[in-house]
């Protein structure tokens, strides 16, 4: 690990202008993840900006009945929060179905956005990958690739996004806030994160030296009925190989409205807009759950040993949706 | 001396203030271990995959591997080392003894704080992974055997001792809810 | 003044009841210290540097940067390292690991090989310049693709402490006769044994001796072979293990002793080496992946004509090791036709060692399947089958059994688990969305005992210290050992007091093959009976005490030869959710025959604790390897998993009585036989549930859903 220089930030203009004077500071907030890869050599920041004092750790219901999450609220407060745990149950479940207790009592809701990949070759600077030092190639294309990407990949990298949070918050059209020197701005998270395409070390739509702020959940009445399923090579303290976010709502077994992301799949959660699409307006049978997914998946391409994620994404919605539309019916 | 890459801090640990003069790569548990001769708090993946380094900061358990110790200053620091209360073992001490809740012993300090640090989440309500329904309105969930593995999970044990450390937090959870009731505490 | 042994303390007898570990209040209140936590005045910081490159040589070592750097003391290599001796063969047999005589050329015969150390005031400054260090090399096309089929396998001469190759019968004529034959392959992944504390060790020179503080399986072991590698008279160094982070095989002599202790003669001053978690994954050994083919042969009853097992795992370019899944069977059941081989393959890897219970885990894993599969093809019980295949004498060896109690484990088990009740059928019980089934597999591992010494002594104050060089990974073996001597002594254990892990007193065997304690405890009986005696002919205790000193080679010679072997009945129920490949233990119960229990409080967190291995083996623990660059992919606790808390369901171990009148010590280890079956028991209750044999472990999600999808066996 380099030298590097320290200090706290006691407002967000402060932090801004560290960053705007220097393009190889870096925010901190819990670290979880940048000071893991500042030991592994694959983040060098010439001096850390610790953001987790600025006012940003609030949850406050919007008046339409949404929420706005501080970008420093730490994982674990906002699995706790009741209003989340209310209104969007899915999300709670998803952040506790990351990392460990001490780990979401440290991570914030900032980083967790802006966390990289676990692709084993991208964390080992021994190894060559295009995310990280770009034109040196992607191992894991041929090598070691089973829990890799199956959608929206491409031959220059085929990591995932680990978030398990940010799955929860992609099927519920979170929008994510932000300030830079130059002002303040906001993109929704389905539009955060950059296609892979030849350019995977390009990884989010913020703008240099940006901090976030915050993350606004728009009112959503059917997330009150979610949920998020993970499955991992573990029972714990893993991460997905699969995961799904889920929200239905059902009258007279018709599907009025359906929210579906998919996590460990891509270089992003996965917000699956072409099955809800085709789930609207439709009967709430496992049938119609099952031909949504595969109308999702059709787009899949997976690697030599990650086939087994079509299979899997297939059935956790059908299962999931299965159980959504069974609550509902009672 | 303080330096751009270096800072002069206090550090809170177990009551005790520490000044000390840290390099800003230093990592909490390294300022324990090589700085304080806190050695209790291990040293397992040094990645935060483990969790034998877990300690408490303002009440709350965190592994100390990813926590600066520059970033630490001003925060209420608990480490293995001030657990017991003098010669009186912490109730989650007494039960891993007791019912041998560790072999090589590696892993258990963190899995102590760790222990510590669930039995306070659990008595403020907060769900699991494994709580059937996270909803407020379903109240807070039974501290079950499956519950206390759930959020014992960030502290892996090598020689294979689960079995006694979640009996063990499952008595000491009893014991200090007895305790409270016995001194009229609030949890 | 005065002792007497206490008459009233005689008659209560410390060995079989419970007792918390007499260093409990130091592990659970963070007093416990490790070997990278004893502080020494100066200590310079050692981090190790690894070669980048799977095959080829190192050209240069950019170290002039480096050293420029604040706070590096020194950059060691192959082209400055002081030179050492590697020619001999150390106490257990074998010559000292290439890996661990670091930088004696420029060689690198696989990734993750120790090319450099470097020195520096702080840890901190010790990283940075170790990731800084530019190390040149000319590479060279490598293998690490281990496969069944591989072009370069070949049959070793010996295979460790066991023999290579055992082809007892005739074996077409057997499979000939067989009226039911089980043909199958099964692998098993490279695992690692991870101790929770990396390896570390601290080295200093003390007034004209090497003084080593170290996380060691046997302080002796790791003394003499450094003594040896640095040409030091063996009364000149002295290793220290006081508290053991784990080891499970892996904590031998090893790179960073053997750097540290080079670069404390360079610098003269005390100089630490630990390893990160990741270096660990190539310097500190492994369990070789395995393919083993399994061949049983039997009438309709299932009573076993032929019992063939044909292991291939691997080595590496500079040392040979054989992982003896094949022995597996040797000592468990009869066949007229019994082949038992092992077959070798030179790939550019580290060499692997020893794991928790090297050979049997594996060997059982494969073993114990083709067994459930010849009870199903049978109609027959698993346990009736095994039961029906009991020998009277050692299957291969002819000799007598000293005790073997397997079918009692395996009808206390039955009783236990409530295997009355269960149907044989495959894929019938549901519980929500999971499949629900039962297995069970037997366990043995080898009793043995290594030579060993021991000196007990008398206190003035009647109170006795017992000196040896004994090592507690977390086994409970300090615990065990002062039960053992305050019996022998007829005082109570509060009364005695057990020093171990400082090779200064003298000789002994590690912790290991399960033979710690038995061998420990040998060494202290005698000892301490002598004293005892001696105490009672005249109690007159001087100031500086009265010490007795034991060696056990003789008696271990005088043994009789016999099987010995600890048995075990392995139940385990799963929970299988094939629309998303998730494998859950319910439950697990082991009953083992394992001797003399000499703590059943301690011996009972091994046992389980094996078992949780046997978990971990089943579902979880695999190594990747790029084939392409040669080197580990996610070589952390991230990337490779083992059981976490949320994984271990209800595991109860317990025992059925098991003497052998004939052996003196009585004791068997605890350490092993508790994996040993264990993944069989759970792949078999996989089937139970599923109805798919699963023959490649781990049973991973992905391997649980294809096998669904393409509704074959996987």
């Amino acid at each position: 690990m380099r030298e590097f220089g320290y200090q706290r930030a006691s407002d967000v203009s402060g932090a801004l202008a560290v960053l705007d004077a220097d393009p190889d500071a870096r925010f901190i907030g819990g670290g979880t993840n940048l000071v893991d890869l500042m030991k592994t050599g694959v983040e060098r920041p010439s001096r850390l900006v610790d953001v987790r004092e600025l006012p940003l750790d609030e949850i406050a219901v919007t008046r339409d009945g949404g929420l706005r999450i501080g970008a420093t609220v730490t994982n674990s407060d906002l699995a706790a929060h009741p209003e989340v745990r209310r209104r969007y149950p899915a999300l709670a479940q998803a952040v506790l179905a990351g990392a460990s207790g001490q780990l979401r009592n440290m991570a914030t809701v900032g980083g967790n956005l802006l966390q990289r990949t676990r692709c084993a070759y991208f964390t080992d600077v021994t190894k060559p990958c295009n995310k990280r030092e770009p034109g040196t190639g992607c191992p894991a294309v041929e090598g070691e690739h089973r829990n890799h990407a199956i959608l929206g990949a491409s031959g220059h990298c085929v990591a995932v996004h680990p978030s398990d949070m940010g799955v929860a918050l992609t099927a519920f059209d979170a929008v994510v806030s932000y300030e830079t020197a130059q002002g303040p701005g906001e993109t929704p998270l389905a539009d955060f994160y950059l296609p892979v395409g030849d350019t995977p070390h390009r990884e989010t739509a913020l703008p240099p030296g940006a901090l976030i702020t915050g993350v606004t959940l728009p009112p959503a009445p059917v997330a009150a009925r979610s949920r998020y399923r993970k499955v991992r090579e573990r029972a714990s303290y893993a991460f997905a190989i699969g995961s799904v976010a889920a929200a239905l709502d059902v009258r007279d077994n018709v599907v009025r409205d359906v929210r579906l992301a998919f996590g460990a799949v891509a270089s992003r959660p996965w917000r699956a807009r072409a099955a809800e699409r085709a789930l609207t307006g439709g009967p709430a049978t496992a049938e119609a759950f099952a031909a949504a997914a595969d109308a999702e998946l059709a787009a899949a391409e997976p690697l030599r040993d990650n086939g087994y994620k079509v299979t899997l994404i297939r059935n956790l919605v059908v299962a999931v949706l299965s159980e959504l539309a069974e609550e509902d019916a009672r | 001396m303080a330096s751009p890459t270096s800072s002069a801090i206090t550090l809170t640990v177990n009551g005790d203030k520490h000044e000390l003069t840290v390099d800003h790569r230093t990592t909490l548990l390294d300022a324990l271990r090589e700085r304080l001769d806190l050695t209790g708090s291990k040293k397992g993946c040094d990645q935060g995959q483990c969790g034998a380094c877990t300690v408490l900061i303002d009440g709350r358990r965190a592994v100390s591997c990813l926590q600066l110790a520059v970033a630490a200053e001003g925060r209420e620091i608990t480490t293995i080392e001030g657990m017991a209360d003098g010669e009186e073992l912490h109730p989650v001490q007494q039960a891993f003894l007791d019912l041998d809740g560790f072999q090589c012993g590696y892993c258990t300090p963190g899995q102590i704080c760790s222990a510590v640090g669930v039995i306070a989440e659990h008595a403020a309500g907060w769900p699991s992974a494994v709580t059937e329904d996270v909803r407020p309105e379903a109240g807070p969930p039974p501290l079950t055997p499956d519950e206390i593995r759930e959020r014992m999970s960030g502290n892996l044990c090598r020689c294979g001792a689960y079995v006694s450390i979640a009996q063990a937090v499952a008595r000491a959870a009893g014991a200090e809810s007895e305790a409270v009731r016995e001194t009229g505490e609030a949890a | 003044m005065t002792t007497t042994t206490d008459p009233a303390a005689a008659a209560v007898r410390s060995i079989g009841t419970a007792r918390t570990r007499v260093e409990g209040r130091d592990k659970v209140t963070g007093a416990a210290r490790y070997a990278g936590e004893i502080p020494f005045a100066e200590l310079a910081h050692g981090w190790l540097v690894l070669s980048t490159v799977a095959r080829g040589r190192v050209r240069s070592v950019e170290a002039d940067p480096v050293l420029a750097m604040p706070g590096v003391l020194a950059v060691l290599h192959h082209g400055n390292a002081p030179r050492v001796e590697s020619d001999f063969v150390g106490m257990l047999g074998v010559p000292p690991d290439p890996a661990a005589v670091v930088f004696q050329d420029d060689r690198v015969p696989h990734a993750g090989w120790p090319v450099a150390l470097v020195v520096a005031e702080t840890s901190e400054q010790a990283r940075e310049a170790a990731e800084t260090l530019v190390v040149h090399y000319d590479q060279e096309p490598h293998d690490v693709a281990f496969s069944a089929g591989h072009p370069g396998a070949y049959a070793p001469e010996s295979a460790g402490y066991a023999e290579a190759a055992v082809e007892k019968g005739d074996l077409e004529a057997a499979l000939a006769a067989s009226s039911v034959v089980v043909d199958a392959e099964y692998t098993t992944p490279e695992e690692h044994h991870n101790a929770m504390e990396p390896h570390a060790a601290a080295a200093r020179w003390d007034g004209g001796r090497l003084e080593v503080v170290d996380s060691n399986q046997g302080s002796t072991w790791v003394a003499s072979e450094l003594a040896q590698m640095f040409s030091l008279d063996p009364g000149a160094v002295r290793v220290r293990s006081e508290h053991v982070g784990g080891g499970f095989g892996s904590k031998g002599v090893r790179a960073h002793q053997v750097a540290a202790v080079m670069a404390a003669t360079v610098l003269q001053r005390p100089v630490r080496v630990v390893m990160t978690r990741r270096q660990v994954f190539s310097l500190a050994g492994y369990r070789s992946p395995t393919v083993q083919r399994v061949r049983l042969g039997a009438d309709a009853d299932g009573r076993l004509r032929v019992l063939e097992h044909r292991s291939l795992s691997a080595t590496s370019t500079v040392r040979e090791f054989v992982e003896t899944s094949a022995a597996a069977g040797r000592a468990l059941y009869p066949a007229d036709a019994h082949h038992t081989t092992h077959e070798l393959v030179r790939l550019d890897v580290p060499t692997p060692t020893w794991m928790r219970a090297p050979g049997e885990a594996p060997g059982s894993f494969a073993l114990e399947s083709a067994l459930d599969e010849l009870a199903e093809k049978c109609g027959v019980d698993p346990i009736a089958l095994r039961t029906r295949n009991e020998p009277d004498r050692g299957p291969v060896s002819g000799l007598p059994f000293g005790s073997r109690n397997l079918v009692a484990c395996f009808e206390e088990g039955a009783r236990r688990f409530g295997w009355a009740d269960r149907d044989p059928r495959p894929g019938l019980r549901r519980d929500g969305r999971w499949l629900l089934g039962t297995g069970t597999a037997a366990a043995s591992f080898h009793a043995g005992a290594g030579p060993s010494t021991a000196a007990v002594t008398a206190e003035a104050d009647g109170t006795f210290t017992v000196r040896i060089t004994a090592a507690d990974i977390g086994t409970g073996a300090r615990t065990a050992l002062t039960l053992v001597a305050a019996d022998t002594l007829e005082v109570a254990p509060e009364r005695v007091r057990v020093r171990i892990g400082d090779s200064d007193f003298g000789p002994a065997m590690i912790a290991g093959g399960s033979m710690g304690t038995r061998s420990w405890a040998w060494a202290i009986t005698i000892a301490a009976r002598e004293l005892r005696e001696r105490l009672a002919l005249d109690g007159t205790v001087p100031p500086e005490g009265v010490t007795v000193r034991s060696d056990t080679t003789e008696a271990l010679g005088a043994l009789s030869q016999k099987e010995r072997h600890s048995y075990g009945a392995q139940f385990a129920e799963v929970a299988v959710d094939t629309a998303t490949g998730e494998v859950r233990v319910r439950r697990m119960l082991g009953i083992f025959a394992a001797g003399r229990i000499v703590n059943p409080l301690t011996a009972r967190s091994q046992l389980v604790g094996g078992m949780i291995w046997g978990i971990s083996m089943a579902l979880h623990e695999e190594a990747a390897r790029d084939r392409n660059l040669g080197s580990h992919v996610g070589a952390d606790l991230a990337g490779y998993h083992f059981a976490a808390h949320a994984d271990v369901p209800a595991v109860e171990a317990d025992w059925v009585d098991d003497q052998d009148p004939d052996d003196p010590i009585d004791i068997k280890g605890v350490g092993e036989v508790g994996i040993v079956g264990a993944a069989a028991a759970v792949a078999n209750a996989v089937w139970h549930a599923t109805g798919v044999r699963h023959r490649h472990l781990p049973i991973r999600p992905d391997r649980v859903l294809l096998a669904h999808t393409g509704a074959h066996d996987a």
